[in-house]
């Protein structure tokens, strides 16, 4: 008789596993969410994920709100772009009333969504850096964000939730101050963040730390339904900007950055490189930006101006049927996507005619590939497993909707 | 290979599914097409191994409620992706309010899993054979549906909002 036969032996390790809690409010999860993960001594054996911790119902919110008003709910999805949000919320709107904007103003938004999603990149691989233990890089970073915010502040008069544009165009044109801003962006910025990229893009340390941890394959990728810079990470070159342009970036050169193993360092590389590819969309939309309006001639969607309103009687009926939503919209459905700073941001819109949405559906990316996070993290230790998810930029607010 | 317009495509499905395909459309160019139920997950699958339409990815799943709409209260909306062929196709199946069950596509793509669980956690629509329909977004003790046309948003005595003031 054997004490130690394969049965027991199984019991002895199944009582090891310890369970522990990453999140709620874990510093590492960057947002609300949390794993419980099942622990062999450092190794991830399972996860399961509980998200909604700040869930604001912001479908239901969205059927009970005028077109106008639902540009501040997108705001609140990804807030480390919400100009991105905004504009792909806009865009539906015109799509469906089938108003073609200015090209200066598709342009200015261009520019706009480009600056959005440099902050977007740069806030997740300073992440990425801080959870290898180089903060330093991070630091550094933020204040570059900080003077992207600068222009969205010059612009639309918010920094983080923007509310930035409007149906039918931009709420304003682009101030002498605005441009000088964006210049100094364009030329200071590529200096600081070459810095931070030769401080850790071929870093020994940090290559080993983040090389291989994390990894999928390009069909699990598109089968869980992946995007943007994690899905190219993986070697799909899909990017909404190029496959179904919007806004006019046809009109533009750049090119898609893509990885080979969709591991922690393909997507920081990947994100790196979007960064540069921003830039030169931003300077090309300045060097060529057209002349001409800045908003659609839609009077029955797109505020008049203020001095309007008190001396043109046209003008006041227009602004408070604005204002109250009064406007009648086709009826229909559609679908309309924009490439976040996540990956593919989608809003399905069904009007029936009425002032609110009859159903609106956002797509919203990182709650679709965040579901892959277990597979990615099972037989990984803790520590890549933080790695891996600040490397999938997680946003809560756009998990939860 | 003749080109893969809407009309093209639509025209090879009811080849194959015929009288199950209720109808196709294409609102602001997208291919509608509306599917019995019982045959959605099989449209899925078929499009997803044809070899021409290769659809490969599931951009998104989703519900809606049509009150009126007797015995079809309930709409499931599947929008399809062939990133090789860069066409988009949406599948709507609708079901009765009184057996809100469809098949799970799942199976097919991992990415319908949280989806189709947030679709139950909004609309109550059961996706059988579905690995784990429990709801996501919300509370596990919340014993309705909140997305639901019935439920208010806000409270009832709040007024300034009704269509009477706007001369409807």
């Amino acid at each position: 008789m054997n004490e130690f036969d394969d049965k027991s032996v199984e019991q002895i390790e199944e009582q090891e596993y310890t369970t522990l809690n990453l999140g709620p409010t874990h510093p590492a999860t960057h947002g609300i969410f949390q794993n419980v993960l099942t622990m062999d001594g450092e190794i991830i054996v399972d996860a399961v994920q509980t998200i909604g911790y700040i869930h604001r119902a912001f479908e239901k919110i969205a059927e009970h709100r005028p077109y106008n008003q639902i540009t501040t709910l997108t705001d609140r999805l990804n807030y480390c772009s919400s100009p991105i949000n905004n504009m792909g919320w806009h865009m539906t709107v015109e799509k469906l009333i089938g108003v073609e904007i200015p090209k200066r103003a598709q342009y200015m938004r261009v520019i706009i969504m480009e600056l959005a999603r440099i902050s977007d990149h740069l806030v997740c691989n300073a992440v990425v850096g801080v959870d290898s233990g180089a903060l330093t890089g991070f630091t550094y970073l933020f204040q570059w964000r900080e003077k992207i915010y600068d222009i969205f502040e010059q612009i639309c008069g918010a920094r983080l939730t923007t509310n930035i544009g409007r149906i039918g165009g931009l709420e304003r044109d682009f101030s002498d101050e605005v441009y000088k801003k964006i210049k100094e962006f364009l030329h200071d910025f590529p200096k600081g963040f070459t810095e931070f990229s030769n401080l850790l893009e071929r870093n020994r340390i940090f290559v080993d730390r983040v090389a291989n941890t994390g990894a999928i394959s390009a069909e699990r990728a598109l089968s869980f339904g992946f995007t943007g810079p994690n899905l190219r990470a993986a070697g799909v070159d899909y990017d909404v900007r190029v496959m179904t342009p919007y806004s006019s970036y046809q009109d533009f050169e750049f090119a898609i950055p893509i990885g080979e193993k969709g591991d922690t360092y393909d997507r920081f590389i990947v994100r790196q490189n979007e960064i540069w590819e921003s830039l030169k969309i931003i300077r090309q939309a300045l060097d060529n930006m057209p002349q001409g309006k800045w908003y659609a001639d839609v009077p029955e969607f797109y505020l008049p101006p203020k001095e309007d309103v008190y001396t043109k009687m046209e003008a006041l009926i227009y602004h408070f049927k604005v204002v109250m939503g009064e406007t009648d919209v086709p009826k229909g459905e559609i679908y309309h996507s924009v490439e976040g700073g996540n990956g593919e941001l989608g809003f399905y819109l069904i009007s029936d005619g009425g002032r609110a949405p009859f159903r609106l559906h956002f797509r919203r990316p990182s709650f679709i590939y965040y579901q892959a996070y277990p597979e990615m993290i099972k037989g990984s230790m803790l520590s890549d497993a933080i790695l891996t998810m600040s490397s999938l930029n997680v946003i809560a607010g756009e998990l939860d909707a | 290979m003749s080109e893969l317009t809407n009309v093209y495509i639509a025209e090879k499905i009811r080849n194959q599914f015929g009288e199950a395909i209720l109808s196709a459309s294409e609102p602001y160019d997208m291919l509608t097409l509306v599917v019995n139920p019982s045959i959605a997950h099989g449209v899925i699958n078929w499009l997803k191994n044809d070899a021409e339409i290769k659809i490969q990815f599931l951009t998104d799943v989703c519900g809606a409620q049509f009150p009126e709409i007797d015995g079809q209260e309930f709409c499931v909306i599947y929008h399809l992706h062939s990133l090789t062929n860069n066409i988009r196709i949406r599948i709507k199946s609708f079901i009765p309010a009184s057996n809100p069950i469809i098949a799970t596509v799942s199976d097919l793509f991992e990415s319908a899993n949280w989806q189709e669980r947030e679709t139950y956690d909004f609309y109550g629509i059961i996706f059988e054979g579905h690995p784990n329909l429990t709801r996501i977004l919300n509370v596990d003790e919340m014993d309705y549906f909140p997305l639901r046309k019935e439920y208010p948003l806000e409270d009832g005595t709040r007024t300034d909002k009704e269509d009477k003031y706007f001369g409807r």
